[in-house]
């Protein structure tokens, strides 16, 4: 296949170099090439928020990014970076304590989306929350418990700074 | 069994959280196998065809495509279906609906496999298409050729398009109208509702060195996998394992087959394995619906709003096969009358075959259909008797030795409490008085809405295994798969505790066809009830074989032990005096006794119907019941510009018998109230033509963080079952089932305008408003 071009990706903190077809979206690679599949696949239009990832601190849709354009740029995802991740954690934490968790199909992108929230906005109110997540989808929870999770995470988080 | 418990009544996250929270869940689109083909699927453009033959010729030649199958692969008797075999895996003969999958492919890549379905080519010929059940009964063209001939699982009734016809009748009703004083009759329609759970469908099937199918799938039921897959292909159940990845939600969508056994057929044929995903597009096309009623209500009452008679009609859209659909028939039926006293009660209905994708089963299995026609009419009623919508509600309700519909012995019964704690916490009675709980925002109205609804936990079979190891943890193997509800957690919460040891003590086993006992499905609010009493009758086995083995080890009678906390067997009285799980195990696996395994199945055996009460035509379950009971106030405000509605608050009883997890059973309430509104606000499948207008996120709308309320209250009544294990009972459906019809009852109350219909646009809302329809 000559119509492969080579790709270096830096997803936490990790650089890939890859060989990938251009027209390949970030989630594809992340997926397939990557073996990634912490990032999941749902509505594949951009109307979900289940495949979000973070490029440079801001939200995206992975499914919608092609991942030539993610070159030189940070790509996080939800398994971290390997060495840990402080606010990552307590996100998780919280998510799993509070109940935030059914199914767990929509947690990744919900996680990810809270971690840039969170670092625009250490304290967000409740409006907030729910205005920042918007496009985040969730079928099993009623939203309630995330959004309980995202409170008990920002205070946490708040608790550990002022220490 | 000791009053305080280590492990139930906990909130204890899911014991999988953790993998969940940081991405490390296998769901089906995750699993990979070594030489693995991509499989795509060829579907339908025509509402009604007749297939006159297939060129695979340019498909079969493209580099990469490994094989291909058609309906011609399924001979014909191979025909699933839970209640009516009517369904080969691809269509056969015919296309029945715009969507219907005709062929597949299997082939190195994905891109590979979606080009090669477009290039098989097919010759149809069309046939008229039959858009409602109305058309459908009035032509001459059928859309099952047959159906008579069918293999059934109930006396169905079929005939032409047709599927099958349900009644249930106590009393007469008849007489029950005459008695009366009042009698009011209304039509309702409620809409298609799309599951929409946010992983789409798939499966993964491969054979094994023997030859063996293993399939892996987005499932409610390896077993009902398993059985459909052994249905559709003409093999012995022994040829087929089925294994279950973590579920990606499941709200009956995955307890009968999508996709299973076309990518069976192609791993079969390729002699490789095969995974195929749908597209959200393809999910939304050719899997399975909320069924769209139509319904006819009508009540009779006494002056003093003594309820008498009930007779309610149902006209069900079946869509193009049987699937569960005699089953939410039969069941919507049989939740008609609602939890009341009626002496005089006549539910009927038909469901009726159309071109349209099937429907099935969904969260709530027909009763929110019928539950808003019913209740919505109780609250015109009681406007109309001049009396308190739920004064009139508790006048009425099932009470100490009532039965359900048909004679059912209701073993717990906390409706009433339901009613008095959604009442109270709500301010209810302060809002009647004319103290809005919430004053209204300029431009808008504002007001509560009540509903309740009683819903069953019990049926067919379960069972669990209960193995300890050789350092006195246990593994427990029950068959049942997780769909997000959390019930690996709660039946290894119901087995540490039954054994009194600590929860991670608890290994719990993914369901395995080869290696699990019968679990028929997790749906019907059926796993904690049905499942978590077969674990405790599995953990009961193990206590029985620990103090045979102690009474040897510590010179005893059996009947002077007891389980002490911490896993140990000690001498009643004498705690001190006690042998510990370990010694215990060590002793069985290698000195005497043989290793310990406990197992307990059952089948949920409480007739439907007693004859000398009622009488039942077309029943499609004999044996169903355990009732959980529920009620909803909900607090709306109707926007008097645009018409739209919003849910502010919520109040939710549910009687779950006793909750094993309240987080869990919250997490379950609050789910179960957003579908709910959903289903009551905003959502409808839409067809234009035979086609359906809106398969997409983008054009079907599902409720946000922002359209659900901020404020729901979730109040857990505990009635304490006698059958249930530790006193459960199911909370599944129940959360979900009043909610529609409370929203409508409170847009009533707000905008003063009754709607028969679903959803509960802002448009209608308007129109309404306006005088006009």
């Amino acid at each position: 296949m000559n119509d492969l071009v080579d790709v270096s990706l830096q997803v936490n903190g990790v650089r890939y170099d890859v060989a990938i077809r251009p027209w390949r979206t970030l989630l594809e690679v992340l997926r397939e090439t990557l073996g990634m599949t912490g990032t999941k696949r749902s509505c594949g239009e951009g109307q979900c928020g289940t495949c979000s990832v973070l490029i440079d601190g801001e939200v995206v849709n992975a499914c919608l990014y092609l991942a030539i354009e993610a070159q030189g740029k940070e790509i996080e995802t939800i398994e971290g970076r390997p060495e840990g991740e402080p606010v990552l954690q307590q996100i998780q934490r919280s998510f799993a304590e509070k109940g935030a968790v059914q199914c767990g199909f929509c947690t990744p992108g919900m996680v990810i989306a809270t971690k840039a929230l969170l670092g625009d906005n250490p304290q967000p109110s409740e409006d907030e929350i729910r205005e920042a997540l918007v496009g985040h989808l969730c079928r099993c929870t009623g939203y309630v418990q995330i959004v309980e999770a995202i409170q008990d995470a920002a205070s946490r988080l708040a608790r550990e700074r002022l220490r | 069994m000791s009053a305080q418990f280590e492990s139930v009544g906990r909130r204890i996250p899911r014991i999988e959280s953790r993998e969940k929270v940081e991405g490390r869940s296998q769901y089906i689109a995750d699993l990979y196998r070594p030489g693995m083909l991509h499989g795509a699927i060829l579907q339908s453009p025509f509402a009604h065809a007749r297939i006159r033959g297939y060129n695979l010729a340019e498909a079969i030649a493209m580099p990469g495509v490994r094989a291909i199958v058609t309906g011609e692969d399924f001979a014909e008797p191979n025909r699933m279906g839970a209640f009516i075999k009517d369904e080969h895996a691809l269509a056969k003969g015919k296309v029945r609906y715009v969507g219907e999958p005709v062929a597949a492919v299997a082939a190195d890549t994905e891109e590979i496999a979606r080009a090669a379905v477009q290039a098989i080519r097919v010759e149809f010929e069309e046939l008229p298409a039959l858009l409602t059940p109305e058309e459908a009964l009035a032509s001459g063209v059928h859309i099952h050729e047959g159906v008579e001939g069918y293999f059934k699982v109930l006396d169905a009734g079929s005939r032409g398009n047709l599927c099958s016809r349900t009644e249930f009748a106590e009393g007469d009703v008849h007489r029950g109208f005459g008695e009366s004083d009042r009698v009011f009759e209304h039509h309702f329609e409620t809409q298609a509702q799309a599951h929409v759970a946010i992983e789409p469908c798939g499966a993964l099937a491969e054979l094994d060195p023997q030859g063996r199918l293993t399939i892996w799938s987005a499932n409610q039921s390896v077993f009902r996998v398993q059985a459909c897959v052994a249905e559709a292909l003409g093999l012995p159940m022994t040829r087929i394992r089925c294994l279950t990845p973590r579920i990606g939600g499941a709200f009956g969508n995955k307890m009968e087959p999508h996709v299973q056994p076309i990518v069976a057929a192609l791993a079969l044929k390729a002699g490789r394995a095969v995974k195929l995903v749908l597209t959200r597009e393809e999910d939304f096309e050719m899997v399975r619906a909320r069924h769209p009623f139509k319904i006819r209500v009508k009540t009779g009452v006494k002056r003093d709003g003594t309820f008498v008679a009930r007779e309610v009609e149902v006209l069900l859209d079946c869509g193009a096969f049987a699937d569960d659909s005699p089953g939410v028939l039969g069941y919507s039926l049989l939740c008609a009358r609602g939890p009341y006293r009626f002496p005089h009660v006549r539910c009927h209905g038909r469901l009726v075959y159309t071109n349209k994708l099937r429907f099935g089963a969904f969260r709530g299995f027909g009763n929110p259909q019928v539950s808003f026609a019913g209740e919505s009419q109780i609250d015109d009623i009681a406007e109309a008797l001049g009396v308190d919508p739920i004064e009139l509600r508790l006048k009425n309700i099932l009470r100490g030795d009532d039965r359900a519909l048909g004679g059912q012995i209701l073993s717990s019964n906390g409706l009433r409490e339901c009613v008095e704690r959604a009442r109270d916490a709500s301010g209810w009675d302060q809002w009647c008085k004319g103290g809005a709980p919430s004053p209204s925002a300029p431009g808008k109205k504002r007001a509560l809405g009540f509903a309740l609804c009683g819903h069953i936990s019990g049926l067919l079979a379960s069972g669990a295994i209960v193995r300890m190891l050789e350092d006195g943890t246990v593994v427990l193997n029950v068959g049942a798969n997780d769909i997000g509800q959390g019930s690996d957690t709660v039946l290894s919460q119901i087995c540490a505790e039954a054994l009194k040891i600590p929860l991670e003590n608890v290994a719990f086993v993914s369901p395995d066809t080869d290696g699990s006992p019968f679990n028929w499905g997790t749906t019907a609010s059926r796993v904690t009830f049905m499942t978590g009493r077969a674990v405790v009758g599995a953990a009961a086995e193990v206590e029985k074989q620990l103090k045979r083995q102690a009474s040897e080890m510590l010179e005893c009678a059996v009947e002077d032990l007891e389980l002490v906390a911490g896993g140990a067997v000690a001498v009643k009285g004498v705690p001190e005096k006690k042998i510990g799980f370990f010694e215990i195990a060590k002793r069985s696996h290698w000195f005497a006794g043989g290793p310990i395994i406990g197992s307990h199945t059952w089948v949920y055996d409480q007739p439907t119907v007693d004859p000398k009460r009622a009488a039942a035509l077309g029943l499609p379950f004999p044996r169903i019941g355990a009732y959980s009971f529920s009620a909803a106030v909900v607090d709306v405000e109707v926007d008097e510009v645009t018409g739209a509605a919003q849910v502010k608050r919520v109040w939710s009883a549910c009687d779950v018998g006793r909750a094993i997890n309240p987080l869990l059973v919250e997490g379950q309430i609050e789910g179960g109230i957003a579908q709910g509104i959903g289903f009551a606000l905003v959502e409808e499948m839409v067809w234009d033509g035979a086609r359906l207008a809106n398969p997409t996120l983008m054009d079907y709308k599902i409720p946000t963080t922002c359209e659900v309320p901020y404020e729901v209250h979730s109040i857990i009544v505990e009635s304490h079952d006698a059958d249930g294990p530790f006193g459960a009972k199911g909370v599944g459906e129940i959360c979900l089932v009043p909610v529609p019809a409370a929203i409508g009852n409170a847009v009533k109350h707000a905008a003063g305008v009754r709607l028969f219909k679903l959803p509960l646009t802002g448009e209608r809302i308007l129109r309404g408003t306006l005088g006009k329809t």
